[in-house]
């Protein structure tokens, strides 16, 4: 009786013992992160010991490698914020609307192929999207628009757009096929056509989860790297028009690093771009995360 | 009457258009990719093309050395993320009561999971590469890419470890069983198939990525394959972009460039396929 009372306690103590452990890996991601933040700010810090804040976020001239150099950014998160806005603009509708055919619209059979077109859409390495834009988009652009350069903002933001689609489109489909059944055959048994249930019940019940999507593609989208360094032109200048080559921030960061010194100004300068361009990617999943815990989809419950 | 239900059919005829127009697109985006690349690469792909080095300056020769390269570090992300993102979705799907700790570790794998390609490629840079003194390595770009499909693999297995019937976790229970032995007895073999699509995702992940490799693992040219895991190697996403923007001559590699890209294509998609059509097995057999 004894013994068995002991076993008990060291099986006890050995469950216990498994729980911390699993406990403890489990917090490796949050460790990750907190060692990003770290090293960036470690590395990117020295930076405004040279020059300040303000004029290394609102500078208007990039010239890293002059003498004096320039370490204002302003610039490249122009060009950051300009192509993920237009890639915003063209992924959102054809993401969602993509999802609503997914979602409501699509035959099973035809679903079931669908779905996986855009997993693998979603799957093509940025590279090669960087690449096919660099040779058959911007020639094509160059010829059809009669402008210096294919290579532009213009062209970037439309790659990104193929890479944000799909993360678009699988969330908010996701979201949309999950609202109540009761909803929608409510709905239908009032008289409301399709696209009306669609309108007025599906869309507004799922709409946290599509604005969540949203977030996270365009975040996908400021943070896409080599898109943007092999398609938007790399001028470090604000662009006048969409036609105009600029150099978003992940594209300097990618281009630079290899010649900047080791822990020069511009290295830091560099790591410091990181700083801003880690500070947008963590404000839009903050939102997005805030938004979907904050306005949790609507459940017949609530109804 | 009728003429307001006309217009009320019209408009749901036209949206549904326009749905599977949008959806349309999403299908031609990715042919015309795979078209434009696959036409013109597909000619270059050869046995030599597969099996020896650049050779003349990276202006003729094949892609062994990034091939090599690109398996080794993807092979490597998956020995570092596999176990930690397993064990970190047992913990959650097991272990986990809600509450503030579960949602700061939820909150961190979000986030890490939108963290920049390229800010992992600073990262890699500034801890693996300089402060843990392992230099540009297969292994230094292994623990950046790991850390990168980290949050893909704990996706995955926790979804998997989700589907698993709590019936088996109570049956196994009842019978005397502890928590762990459920787990590593019971859970664990029904989630493996889940677990393995998850890893399979992940490999074809860390095999697309360049820029978390390219302040830590991949260099321009490498006359040999890599030895050990302290060596720099070549790899497939960065020798498209070296030869795309910085080659000697980028008109007359172009063929290259394509080949590399139909390759690099090949083994991304085609891990892919292989994850969805294991899935849709797997969804049949249920």
């Amino acid at each position: 009786m004894q013994r068995t009372q002991q076993s008990g306690k060291s099986r006890k103590r050995k469950e216990q013992a498994i729980r911390s452990l699993f406990f403890i890996i489990a917090l490796a991601s949050v460790m990750a992160l907190g060692f990003i933040m770290y090293f960036l700010f470690v590395e990117g810090l020295p930076v405004f010991s040279k020059v300040s804040v303000k004029d290394f976020v609102f500078g208007r001239y990039w010239y890293p490698t002059s003498q004096p150099p320039d370490f204002g950014i302003f610039p490249l998160i122009v060009a950051s914020m300009a192509v993920t806005g237009l890639s915003a603009a063209m992924s959102i509708p054809l993401g969602v609307l993509a999802a609503l055919y997914l979602a409501e619209a699509a035959a099973p059979r035809v679903r079931q192929w669908v779905k996986p077109v855009v997993e693998l859409l979603a799957a093509l390495p940025s590279v090669v999207i960087g690449f096919f834009g660099m040779v058959v988009v911007a020639p094509f652009l160059q010829d059809l628009l009669d402008i210096p350069t294919g290579l532009n903002l213009f062209n970037g933001a439309l790659m990104l757009a193929f890479m944000s689609v799909p993360t678009i489109c699988s969330i908010s489909e996701d979201a949309i096929y999950s609202v109540p059944v009761e909803l929608k055959e409510a709905s239908l048994a009032l008289g409301a056509t399709h696209w009306e249930t669609i309108a007025r019940v599906l869309l507004p019940a799922s709409l946290s989860g599509i604005c969540t999507a949203i977030i996270l593609g365009m975040s996908r989208a400021i943070g896409e790297t080599m898109v943007v360094l092999m398609v938007t032109g790399g001028a470090a200048m604000v662009p006048e028009s969409i036609f105009d080559p600029v150099r978003p921030m992940p594209a300097s960061i990618a281009a630079e690093m290899a010649e900047a010194p080791f822990r020069g100004s511009h290295y830091h300068a560099l790591f410091a771009t990181g700083i801003v361009l880690f500070i947008f990617t963590l404000l839009f999943n903050l939102l997005a995360d805030h938004i979907s815990h904050r306005y949790k989809q609507t459940g017949a419950a609530t109804l | 009457m009728e003429h307001i239900n006309g217009r009320r059919r019209l408009l749901e005829n036209s949206m549904f258009w326009l749905f599977r127009v949008a959806a349309i697109i999403n299908g031609i985006a990715l042919l015309a990719v795979v078209y434009f690349i696959a036409s013109r690469g597909w000619r270059a792909i050869n046995w030599t093309f597969l099996t020896e080095p650049p050779l003349d300056s990276m202006t003729k020769g094949g892609i062994l050395p990034c091939i090599v390269g690109t398996i080794c570090l993807s092979m490597g992300a998956m020995l570092v993320a596999l176990p930690i993102g397993v064990a970190s979705a047992v913990y959650l799907s097991e272990y986990a009561r809600p509450g503030r700790v579960l949602r700061i570790i939820r909150l961190g794998i979000n986030n890490l999971a939108g963290v920049p390609s390229v800010v992992f490629g600073l990262f890699g840079l500034a801890f693996f590469v300089i402060y843990l003194d392992m230099g540009i390595s297969i292994l230094a770009g292994s623990l950046t890419l790991g850390a990168l499909t980290l949050p893909v693999i704990i996706g995955a297995s926790e979804e998997a470890f989700r589907a698993v019937p709590g019936t088996y976790r109570e049956a196994s229970l009842g019978l005397g069983a502890t928590k762990w032995q459920t787990i590593y007895r019971v859970v664990f073999p029904s989630a493996l198939p889940g677990i393995l699509t998850g890893a399979i995702l992940g490999l074809s992940r860390a095999a697309g990525e360049t820029a978390p490799i390219m302040f830590t693992a991949a260099v321009f040219f490498s006359p040999s394959l890599p030895a050990s895991i302290f060596d720099d190697v070549m790899a497939l996403p960065y020798h498209i972009y070296v030869l795309a923007t910085a080659g000697t001559d980028i008109e007359a590699t172009r063929h290259l460039q394509y080949g590399t890209a139909v390759v690099l294509i090949l083994i991304v998609l085609g891990l892919n396929l292989m994850a969805i059509i294991y899935r849709a097995h797997l969804q049949k057999r249920k």
